[in-house]
């Protein structure tokens, strides 16, 4: 067995690589490459219909015993009854793509939206491509694949009216699930043309035509989720009502500090309690991110299991465990930040020092922040099934697919020695990802059990479960230093990051800081170094890794200088930005210095920037770039008796191309100022001998609605490509508070979370 | 045996008396819209009415619902083919993002206009501060509330 010392967990650089692995996964499977990509029509497999792609596996089964070699990567079908069924890619949690990824298909097939029925795809990446929710990749990666695979069912059903009526293609439009053909009046509806529609070519991908921008009728407008009438009436939707008949409700024990192993537990005592079926040990094969040691507990109902767990005494033998103490840690990187510099220099430039010592100014300050939970508001769980040599799993999970070691598939082919044709797995919606179910540990501890029952078993972790056994958004500290000249320009700028590593060389996910970081690649002087210590505690991505927390401790030290320097922030920031231009010419998602100048002007300009505010009530400014969205935020604060802070109104400037829904992607951003602001006032964890101290919403304060602002946005009408909105928006919610203090109050918040008592006298 | 009536219909279970209503709903009923969040009524995930007050269902033993009248989300709707003003003005402001939490929301929501049928934004603060949002639909949940207000004292939003 792996020891803890050796277990894989993600790094921010993992992460990355692992969704661009799962996209040229998908390339190599299903020649994604936008211009060949071809649409493939399976209609003569199926009676009556035009079915472009599958949206069942029977169906899929059919087609390939009909065709042959059919390999389907496309995602409509219409019926001749006039329903339009668009199958949703990829893994719902919250994000909105059940509802925008599907509308972008509707568009270009010119389909009604009332016509449209959306189901969720099942997993096949060999004829979907990739299937993941993280990175805010969703749209971007799908954008044009999406509306290639409308236009040409669009043109299909086109040509089979232009053929009925003798017409030329060209004569006929489309709208509302019709084609029409304005100089006879004919018109027939996409229901009507469905099997004539079947029998057309596919059109070669180059030959399609797609809309310009001002031709969208979908795109842009306020659509509402496609699954509220579900969520409003409590219908089963989610991966924790996944029910079966004679369905086992198992929970898991493991070690409060990770990599615990079990010495002994009171199994017999447990095997006696009413409803528990059976109990045992699970040794589990080191990999913090599958199947760590534990006690099993299942039982005839979820609450026989809890009521079992809680009599459950475990020996743990913590001879391996965490030792992690988070007083020890921030005591050690308080002394590191003495030094300017840390162990490994990601980014200098000659003349660092000097660029300080000949400053007309220089600030000096230290950042920080702790470790954090997803707190998902659905426990993990899972529901997984043997029977014979098969196993189906229903999971609400971010990474169904298999891609190595970063998911489940390796330990259920390798650890529990199922073949891989003979697992399934079902993405079931998940209430909340944020980063957490992109791990499929809860995965890989359900068919564990599983595999030792002979009935469907489901797995349901009660929420200190969660809350002990998550893959933390890591704590962090920040060494700043900076200078300005005598007329008060940003010359130099300097962060010593200290963070952490698990595995003893590289940074732990958000803990390492590139080249590219915020100002260094717009100055003269800048440097980025790093020093990691060692930890046993897990860490995983976080809703916008990194940015999160960077954004916080670089957006307000740039406040902290332009304050220095007797400078407007908003000024301050624009002279930083400097001509328009793309930080990397050659990469769509870079950073341009236009883009984010807009959005800052656009914020300060609609939250009234400059005004004259009353005293204890001030305005702060924060811009950040991540996730290939610029955003801006202004918030409005006040600072009333006793420091409480109130947050007013956040006003939000958004570029990240054009819009999908609208509804989506104004939820998204509300969400992300909450989410933003919940970590910035109240969410911290402490941790003690591998433990950690907070286990239950008692002692984690998610913020709750009395606290919640009004939030106010704007959207940049820009041309570029469309990207992600899952992510971006959260992080300069927190440096654009915290300088709203600052501007309201004269104290700098230098630690979050402001609950822990972050302000500076 | 104990015996339930849940949205109208008497049931019968087989269950300790200890356990929590939110089980009994959830794995022997079946009725899986109600949601374990927190398991110590700190969330609101759970809530359901009893009696018409709103009650965090995985603090309530399933004793103390004998001869109650217990209604979920399942059961807030006044007829099959209709929503209630609540569930409306959800799916049209879209107020879910994962929508995990919204059947507690609802219920909350839903025993406040009970009571007070025009709330202003603190009384709505007050009486949803038990119910947690990780998603941050609170903006939302506000604007809806109001909305759902206005149609049942007479329409006009």
């Amino acid at each position: 067995m792996n020891k803890i010392s050796k277990t894989t967990l993600p790094t921010q650089e993992d992460l990355e690589s692992l969704f661009e692995k799962y996209e040229a996964h998908a390339k190599s499977l299903v020649n994604v490459d936008l211009s060949r990509r071809s649409v493939l029509n399976l209609s003569g497999a199926v009676a009556g219909g035009l079915l472009l792609g599958l949206f069942t596996a029977g169906a899929s089964k059919r087609a390939q015993a009909a065709r042959g070699d059919f390999e389907p990567n496309a995602y409509i079908s219409i019926s001749p009854n006039g329903r339009i069924t668009i199958l949703s890619q990829n893994p719902e949690v919250g994000q909105g793509v059940k509802t925008s990824l599907p509308m972008i298909i509707a568009e270009e097939l010119d389909a009604k939206w009332e016509d449209v029925d959306v189901q969720q795809a099942y997993l096949s990446q060999e004829k979907f491509g990739a299937q993941f929710a993280g990175g805010s990749r969703s749209i971007p990666t799908n954008w044009m694949g999406h509306r290639q695979a409308g236009a040409s069912a669009r043109a299909m059903l086109v040509e089979a009216a232009a053929r009925q009526w003798g017409v030329s293609t060209d004569q006929c439009t489309t709208a509302d699930s019709m084609v029409m053909h304005e100089a006879s009046g004919r018109k027939a509806s996409y229901g009507e043309l469905a099997s004539a529609a079947a029998r057309m070519p596919v059109p070669e991908t180059e030959s399609l035509k797609l809309k310009d921008r001002s031709e969208f009728k979908l795109l842009g407008k306020y659509v509402t989720g496609v699954d509220n009438e579900k969520i409003v009436t409590g219908q089963p939707l989610f991966g924790i009502d996944t029910t079966f008949p004679g369905m086992l409700y198992a929970v898991y024990e493991k070690c409060p500090a990770t990599g615990g192993k079990v010495a002994s537990a009171n199994l017999d005592q447990i095997k006696a309690m009413p409803g528990v079926k059976d109990a045992f040990v699970l040794e589990g094969n080191g990999n913090v991110m599958q199947l760590m040691p534990g006690v099993a507990i299942v039982a005839d109902s979820t609450w026989n299991a809890m009521r079992a767990k809680a009599a459950l005494q475990v020996e743990w033998d913590e001879s391996e465990a965490s030792k992690d103490s988070w007083t020890a840690l921030s005591a050690k990187a308080k002394e590191l930040s003495a030094q300017p510099r840390g162990a490994e220099v990601v980014h200098t430039t000659d003349g660092i020092d000097e660029a300080f010592k000949g400053a007309a100014k220089t600030v000096k300050s230290f950042y920080s922040y702790p470790f954090i939970s997803h707190a998902n508001m659905e426990p993990q769980n899972a529901t997984a099934w043997k029977r014979g040599n098969k196993l189906e799993i229903w999971a609400p999970t971010q990474a169904p697919g298999n891609l190595g070691n970063f998911g489940a598939w390796s330990f259920l082919i390798d650890g529990l020695g199922f073949a891989e044709e003979n697992i399934t797995i079902n993405m079931i919606r998940g209430g909340g990802g944020f980063g957490r179910r992109l791990a499929n540990d809860s995965v890989c501890e359900a068919a564990a059990i599983a595999a030792r029952m002979d009935a469907p078993v489901k797995l349901t972790w009660t929420r200190q479960d969660d809350m002990l056994h998550d893959y933390f958004r890591a704590g962090g500290f920040h060494a700043l230093e900076g200078a300005v000249d005598e007329n008060g320009k940003l010359t130099a700028f300097r962060d010593h990051f200290i963070s952490f590593t698990t595995d003893g060389e590289r940074g732990v996910s958000g803990g390492s800081m590139n080249a590219s970081e915020f100002p260094a690649p717009l100055i003269a002087n800048a440097e980025i170094s790093q020093t990691l210590l060692k930890i046993g505690t897990p860490c995983g991505p976080w809703r916008a890794p990194g940015s999160n927390v960077f954004a916080f401790a670089i957006q307000s030290f740039i406040h902290e200088l332009a304050v220095a320097a007797n400078r407007d922030h908003l000024e301050f920031l624009l002279e930083i930005m400097g001509e328009p231009k793309w930080l990397d010419e050659n990469n769509p998602y870079a950073l341009h210095t236009g883009r984010a100048a807009g959005v800052i002007k656009l914020a300060a300009k609609k939250a009234g920037w400059g005004r004259d505010m009353p005293a204890g009530r001030g305005l702060g400014l924060a811009f950040y770039f991540s996730h290939a969205g610029h955003i801006a935020h202004v918030a409005e604060v006040s600072v009333g008796a006793g420091n409480k802070v109130k947050v007013h109104k956040v006003t939000v400037a958004a570029d990240v191309g054009p819009i999908v829904n609208r509804s989506g992607a104004e939820n998204q951003i509300e969400g992300s100022v909450i989410d933003g602001l919940s970590t910035f006032m109240n969410l911290g964890l402490g941790i003690e001998n591998g433990r950690i101290q907070e286990s239950n919403f008692d002692q984690y304060n998610i913020l709750r609605i009395p606290e919640a602002p009004e939030v106010e946005i704007h959207f940049v009408d820009s041309d570029f490509a469309p990207t992600g909105l899952g992510e971006p928006a959260l992080p300069p919610l927190a440096p654009a508070v915290a300088n709203a203090i600052y501007a309201a109050s004269g104290r700098r918040v230098y630690s979050m979370p402001l609950a822990f008592g972050g302000m500076s006298a | 045996m104990i015996s339930l009536k849940v949205n109208g219909a008497v049931q019968e279970v087989d269950v300790d008396p200890s356990t929590p209503l939110l089980w009994v709903l959830r794995d022997t009923l079946g009725l899986v819209g109600t949601k374990f969040g927190c398991g110590i009524a700190q969330c609101g995930a759970c809530t359901v009415h009893v009696n018409g007050e709103a009650v965090r269902s995985c603090s309530l033993p399933v004793s103390a619902a004998v001869d109650a009248d217990v209604t979920t989300i399942e059961g807030l709707a006044p007829a099959k083919d209709e929503l209630h003003a609540l569930q409306k003005a959800w799916v049209e402001i879209d107020v879910a993002q994962c929508g995990y939490c919204q059947a507690g929301q609802l219920m909350s929501a839903a025993a406040l206009l009970k009571t007070n049928p025009k709330p202003s934004d603190e009384d709505i603060d007050i009486a949803m501060a038990g119910n947690i949002c990780r998603c941050g639909t609170y903006v939302r949940i506000r604007k809806a509330i109001h909305q759902a207000a206005a149609e049942l004292n007479g329409g006009a939003a």
